[in-house]
């Protein structure tokens, strides 16, 4: 066992997902296999954030009619989103009698949720957590950038918001893929600054994590079927590879990025998606379905996310970025 | 940050990121901009002659009221959600002329509209414009300095 991998002897399972997105996620490559695809961004809502919240607050309450659950066998709703104080994920919660561990760490929310569920179940303290995150275009651009009617130039290094939301339940006891390992990551600052250019952030931070991963669990790129990260994006991706394999580790033949996956992106106008949903909706439709199929049977899902916000940036200061990785494996 | 073997290391890395980042295309940018920012002064510069020689408007009125037009044709295309889109292909053409200005007002009126009248809308309006208003008067004011003294000599 390293410094920063726990391995969960008793192998919680994620038993159940349920994702939702808009509409231009589901004219993606993977939107046939959301569960859900929401008519407009507004959600039958008045504001985008309420929007954002009822997306969080469905997937919550799907997931749970979708695995059979009642709400009393939940015992914990671990939730993050990218607004200021996590306001989607808090909304969302008050609609549900469960104790809730709001999380924040930007794109990267849903892998340290799952660590932390399967922590808690693996340890015996909890039997049934959801852990659900989401994200929404309209709420991330008018937080991090321009109006959406504003006529701006977006540059074609950035990376496009997803508007969606996808929830687990981590199981001590059901069945279902197994977490069985979860390495932590650490903040790392190769001193980016461009926040348009977001993969060349967090690209390191993705190293950083499965470069720790592989040296303490002891395995080998090749161990697992497929590698998932977060949204690097297409240019991201491509900055990961490179780097990595400067340290001496190989992933080209089993890496996918869920940014870069989710929309049919034309690299002359942005790289792919981001966001906490980003992630959160390709994870828990289709890895999910891939593992629960068993096409996949080893995933290593490590979540990049860069934790700035829109005022340190205008304080010119680089971005420090975040991964954490959950190893997900059937029997 | 002070170690030296990582800022090594960071210029590096920083210096591939922008090696294998995409560029924006400037000739292409160029011309688009060009474009249509010269066709929305072409559309100013068919106004004021209409204006001037069908409704016989002159002088202040009449540079007055060919902006008004343009300033509520660009109000009336960002509530449509045009402008923007026109905005992502034009860049600067559409940003520069009397009718950027326009949108960069409406744009965030209407975004924080969900804030309420005073803190939203009214609060919000000038968050892309007001920058742009200040250092416009305050070079005007330079630019009128400067010209009364050399006036003097």
């Amino acid at each position: 066992m390293g410094k920063h991998t726990i391995f969960f002897h008793n192998a919680p399972s994620i038993v159940c997902t349920y994702s939702a997105a808009g509409k231009k996620e589901s004219e993606g490559p993977i939107g046939s296999l959301f569960d859900y695809v929401l008519e407009d961004d507004y959600f039958g809502e008045k504001t985008f954030e309420k929007a954002e919240c009822k997306m969080l607050s469905t997937v919550i309450e799907k997931v749970i009619k979708k695995s059979g659950y009642r709400k009393s066998d939940i015992d914990a709703l671990i939730s993050g989103d990218l607004l200021n104080q996590i306001v989607s994920a808090s909304f969302a919660a008050r609609d549900f009698n469960i104790p809730y561990i709001g999380i924040y760490n930007a794109c990267s929310t849903l892998t340290e949720g799952l660590a932390l569920g399967a922590t808690l179940t693996d340890g015996g303290y909890m039997s049934d957590v959801i852990v659900a995150t989401g994200s929404h275009f309209s709420t991330a651009e008018r937080q991090y950038r321009y109006p959406l009617e504003f006529g701006s130039v977006r540059p074609p290094q950035s990376q496009w918001t997803v508007t969606g939301a996808g929830a687990a339940i981590v199981s001590r006891k059901g069945k279902g893929p197994k977490i069985t390992a979860a390495t932590f990551g650490k903040v790392v600052d190769y001193g980016v600054s461009d926040a348009n250019n977001m993969g060349a952030a967090m690209a390191p931070a993705a190293m950083d994590t499965l470069i720790t991963h592989f040296n303490e669990t002891g395995r080998k790129p090749d161990y697992y079927d497929l590698i998932v990260t977060g949204d690097l994006g297409a240019l991201g991706s491509r900055i990961l590879k490179h780097i990595i394999s400067q340290n001496g580790y190989e992933i080209t033949d089993n890496h996918v990025d869920c940014g870069e996956i989710i929309y049919n992106i034309d690299e002359k106008e942005y790289q792919g998606g981001s966001g906490a949903g980003c992630s959160a909706v390709v994870f828990n439709s289709y890895i999910y379905r891939k593992l629960k199929e068993k096409e996949l049977n080893k995933v290593l899902f490590s979540a990049t996310g860069a934790l700035l916000s829109t005022t340190t940036t205008q304080q010119g200061e680089t971005i420090p970025c975040i991964s954490h990785a959950v190893a997900l494996e059937n029997d | 940050m002070a170690d030296n073997k990582t800022s090594v290391v960071n210029k590096a890395y920083l210096a591939f990121v922008s090696e294998i980042s995409p560029k924006t295309n400037e000739t292409r940018s160029l011309f688009n901009a060009f474009a249509v920012g010269g066709f929305i002064c072409v559309i100013g510069q068919f106004l004021r002659y209409m204006l001037e020689f069908v409704f016989k408007i002159e002088g202040d009125e009449l540079a007055g009221a060919v902006s008004m037009i343009l300033i509520f044709l660009s109000a009336l295309l960002t509530g449509l959600g045009v402008y923007d889109r026109i905005g992502k292909y034009a860049g600067a053409g559409s940003i520069v002329p009397i009718t950027g200005f326009a949108n960069s007002v409406v744009a965030p009126a209407m975004e924080f509209r969900s804030e309420g009248f005073i803190y939203g809308l009214a609060a919000k309006m000038f968050i892309i414009a007001g920058p742009i208003i200040v250092f416009g008067v305050m070079s005007s004011v330079a630019v009128g300095i400067i010209y009364y003294i050399t006036g003097l000599i």
